[in-house]
């Protein structure tokens, strides 16, 4: 080839536009590029949840012996959540707020199943950093407004889980469930 | 010296060893190892004439017959095998809709815990449950079975060389012991509680035939249940079992080989472009 | 370091040279692997192993990095945590015999390396160092791979585990206590688990060290050649980049064609059916080998069978390490002036005739079961490869009359040195 004369120096430098030679071998790294992209998809979606993670698992709870101002925890998915039977004082002060005012507006109604008022479902994370609000079990704090009561970062729940004062953004999260019968819930 | 030292050690490695060749040599020929009846009557695994379908390099999952096999573990196998690895979710795979992996796994019993009294229970399988097994625990399993504790089928067909052909012959291939191995070697008569099978390792295994005669399942979709028939349909859904990713992992293996020969021959243009600059120097 | 007319690294925009001057790391680079460094023009696809053997490190510590973050090393669940990552975690099938084939392919291209270094006398001065790293580089490899193969904690796992340290137990006075305590206990569990898991993390970062030492050793006489000639001018050599970066990125493909084919066509293929059995040890597997790339050292393991003073299990075990350390010893073993197996014609016959078929035949009977023939043929086997490192190769090197070698790389390769192009006249043409 004439080319090689001219030019003593062996790399291969696209003075006079991109020749053959260029073309090609700009083709072969640019497509060993691709397949090292390509590759990247399994070293990264390796820790996205596997399969028997994602797998829907549901909770089944039996709440014929939940009296009114008991509660009680499961687990859900691995975290726990929390099962009310709220008393009628209990109803009756979180159906008196302003839902107006609220950081995160619900009404109590928005937040149980129709028929089943009194049954306040929720998930035991605090939406502020994920701790375990206390107030499900006998005797624990449940702070200035009856409900929950986080003690990481002094997050407090009213009686529906609303969020009322604290740090958190949002009220405790209601998981999807369903009632199979007067007494059982299928949670998931 | 380094080379003296090197010469000597490495003839007395060689005397040593090869005093150890003749003294074997010696010992071979005087007394000549016997026989083993392993060796005279073991057979190599064959899989069913038709082949399965999960072979060749086009592999697919015969989804009608996976279903059939899982029938035949379900309402034979399963009386004695645990499948640990595999959960009832997976049965999905096998064309299954949610409502009938559903049904399927509530079909199974697993074990609980008594939410108020803590002790051990059982209730209905769901679909994230593992197919629980037959036996409690070890000690159970070798109890019930004459010390020979059932495996575990989830693997079978890659814990064994050949394994889908080797499930086949093996729950095909039960026959009466010939004469001539009852002559020559009565110590591998099977003695009571062992059942002769050429396809075994050791040619006497604890399980009785478990395939025995035909219609021994009835199956759904109508397919004569042959005692071939199930040994294909059980081999072929243990083949599943112990490796669902085998008819993906082919697919992606021909986009990858397609892919890099693309890449290769680029790769090979592109060097023969380089050293072009070079061998054009040469005369 | 290197030779006069490397061509130096010129930093051309403002950040590379403000780079240059805080962290020359684009230097190094250049230097290394880049057109800085000269390397003779006449290198051979059997050059290319060295790369690839780095390319097998990076893959291996990359897909086993993956998998330790889904395999639990606990003996109660390490099994099925390997069950886990085949069957729920998105892609774990792939990356894991990734993995398994990965350490097979890694030991294809170390033999090949090590039997180019044999053939071709690369052990010589003035590279005994590149050699003796390159030694310690495969033992520690092999007791890399032989901890990730109990890791799944199958039959062969378990039993590998306990036949491999049960070697230390043949050292007298020393060895019973020492087998214990590499354990951590009388028999695998637990303790050996977790200890092997940890050390198969962290010894391919030690090789990942140690092939920096290699390169860097490599670096200081320069690469060498077929021919064994010093390179002599800059006629002799072509810069890395982008010679051989091209030369070895379709090696590179051509081995990854076959690697895939094993990955997704048989993975299996290479591994033992036993280690899908989870560990029993209560039962040994009726015939138990360890992985092929351990074969021909098994087979001289094997291979003493006879109480001559010492025990016959001392004998195998003295027998296979000193297989390996006898190549620490090759540069003194082998006087000869010539390097290259092309210009040594009574040595080439040793190689070709001598050492590959015994290499061969060791490596088959090492997966045989103990028993006749294989026993006898490996003894056959394991006398030939003693004699051939220690008494047949400082022999040859004395005795023999090597033929004419070319004055230099440029004429074996154009004939003639007047011919080179790039030498004297490439000055005149610049």
């Amino acid at each position: 080839m004439a080319t090689t004369t001219d030019t003593a120096n062996t790399e291969v430098v696209a003075e006079d536009g991109v020749r053959r030679r260029d073309f090609i071998e700009i083709a072969a790294v640019s497509a060993a590029g691709v397949g090292g992209i390509f590759t990247l998809i399994p070293l990264v979606s390796q820790m996205a949840p596997s399969k028997d993670v994602l797998a829907e698992s549901t909770t089944e709870l039996d709440i014929s012996t939940l009296e009114p101002g008991q509660s009680i925890k499961a687990v859900f998915r691995k975290q726990p959540v929390f099962v009310r039977n709220l008393t009628q004082a209990e109803i009756e002060a979180a159906n008196a707020v302003d839902v107006g005012d609220l950081r995160d507006a619900q009404t109590l109604a928005e937040r149980t199943q129709e028929g089943h008022e009194n049954i306040l479902v929720v998930m035991g994370v605090c939406t502020h950093l994920g701790c375990v609000p206390l107030g499900a079990a006998e005797g624990e704090n449940k702070g200035e407004y009856g409900g929950y009561f986080c003690p990481c970062h002094g997050s407090h729940y009213d009686t529906a889980a609303r969020i009322r004062k604290g740090p958190a953004p949002t009220n405790l999260e209601v998981p999807e469930y369903t009632f199979t019968s007067d007494t059982t819930i299928v949670i998931g | 010296m380094i080379r003296l030292v090197g010469i000597l050690v490495g003839l007395v490695f060689t005397f040593v060893v090869v005093l150890a060749f003749v003294v074997g040599a010696y010992n071979h020929i005087t007394e000549p190892a016997a026989e083993t009846a392993e060796h005279a009557f073991h057979l190599d695994p064959h899989g069913p004439a038709e082949g399965f379908a999960h072979n060749g390099l086009m592999p697919e999952w015969d989804l009608a017959q996976l279903q059939r096999g899982y029938q035949v573990y379900k309402e034979v196998c399963s009386a004695c095998h645990s499948l640990e690895q595999v959960a009832f979710r997976n049965l999905a795979e096998l064309g299954y809709s949610e409502e009938e992996v559903k049904a399927e796994a509530a079909s199974w019993v697993v074990p609980a815990i008594n939410p108020d009294t803590g002790e051990n229970t059982t209730r209905p399988g769901t679909p994230t449950d593992y197919f629980p097994s037959p036996y409690a625990n070890d000690v159970a399993a070798a109890a019930a079975n004459n010390n020979a504790i059932p495996p575990d089928l989830s693997l079978m067909t890659k814990a064994r060389h050949h394994g889908p052909e080797y499930v086949y012959s093996l729950l095909t291939g039960y026959q009466e012991p010939s004469a001539e191995l009852a002559e020559r070697f009565p110590d591998s008569v099977p003695g009571p509680g062992l059942y002769h099978n050429p396809y075994f390792a050791n040619l006497n295994l604890a399980m009785a035939p478990p395939i025995t005669a035909d219609g021994q399942v009835t199956y759904a979709d109508g397919t004569a249940a042959t005692v071939d028939q199930m040994a294909q349909d059980v081999a072929a859904f243990l083949t599943w079992t112990a490796e669902p990713s085998l008819v993906d992992r082919v697919k992606m293996g021909w986009m990858v080989m397609g892919f890099l020969l693309f890449v290769t021959i680029l790769a090979w243009l592109a060097k023969k472009s380089v050293w072009s600059t070079l061998k054009t120097r040469k005369d | 370091m290197s030779f006069p007319w490397a061509k130096q690294y010129e930093p051309k925009t403002g950040f590379t040279k403000w780079m240059d001057e805080k962290l020359p790391l684009p230097r190094f680079v250049y230097n290394a692997v880049g057109a800085g460094y000269p390397v003779p023009r006449n290198l051979s696809y059997m050059w290319n192993f060295g790369v690839l053997a780095g390319f097998c490190l990076v893959l291996q510590i990359v897909t086993g990095v993956v998998l330790a973050m889904h395999y639990a090393a606990n003996a109660g669940v390490a099994f099925d945590s390997v069950e886990h990552i085949m069957r729920d975690v998105n892609w774990g099938w792939a990356i894991r015999y990734a993995h398994a084939n990965g350490a097979s392919a890694f030991f294809v291209v170390l033999y090949l390396h090590i039997f180019r270094g044999f053939f071709y006398s690369s052990y010589k001065a003035p590279r005994e160092m590149i050699w003796l790293i390159g030694v310690v580089i495969f033992l520690l490899t092999m007791a890399t791979a032989f901890m990730g193969y109990v890791l799944p904690w199958g039959q062969m796992s378990f039993w590998g585990a306990k036949v491999i340290t049960g070697l230390f137990g043949a050292i007298p006075l020393v060895g019973e206590p020492l087998q214990v305590w590499l354990l951590g206990g009388y028999a695998p569990d637990n303790a050996a688990l977790n200890r092997f898991f940890s050390l198969h993390f962290l010894l391919p970062f030690v090789i990942a060290g140690v092939v920096i030492l290699h390169i860097w050793a490599l670096h200081i006489p320069g690469s060498s050649n077929p021919t064994g000639v010093e390179v002599k001018s800059e006629s002799d050599t072509v810069p890395f980049h982008p010679y051989y970066t091209a030369k070895d990125g379709f090696g590179l493909g051509v081995f990854l064609l076959v690697y895939c084919a094993f990955v997704f066509f048989m993975p299996n293929a290479l591994g033992h059916p036993d280690n899908y059995i989870p560990a029993n040890p209560l039962s040994t597997p009726a015939h138990i080998v360890p992985e092929w790339y351990f074969y021909p050292f098994y087979a001289i393991l094997r291979a003493f069978t006879f109480d001559f003073i010492l025990p016959a299990k001392l004998w195998g075990v003295l027998a296979m390490f000193a297989a390996i350390l006898v190549w620490f010893f090759l540069p003194w073993l082998d006087k000869s002036p010539v390097r290259s197996g092309h210009y040594r014609p009574l040595f080439r016959k040793f190689f070709w005739f001598g050492l590959v078929p015994c290499m061969a035949v060791l490596f088959y009977c090492g997966g045989a079961p103990a028993e006749e023939p294989y026993v006898m043929i490996s003894q056959i086997a394991t006398a030939y490869y003693f004699l051939h490192f220690l008494v047949f190769l400082p022999i040859i090197s004395s005795i023999e009359k090597p033929e004419p070698l070319p004055f230099s790389i440029t004429e074996a390769v154009l004939g003639s040195d007047d011919k080179a192009v790039l030498g004297k006249d490439a000055e005149t043409a610049a």
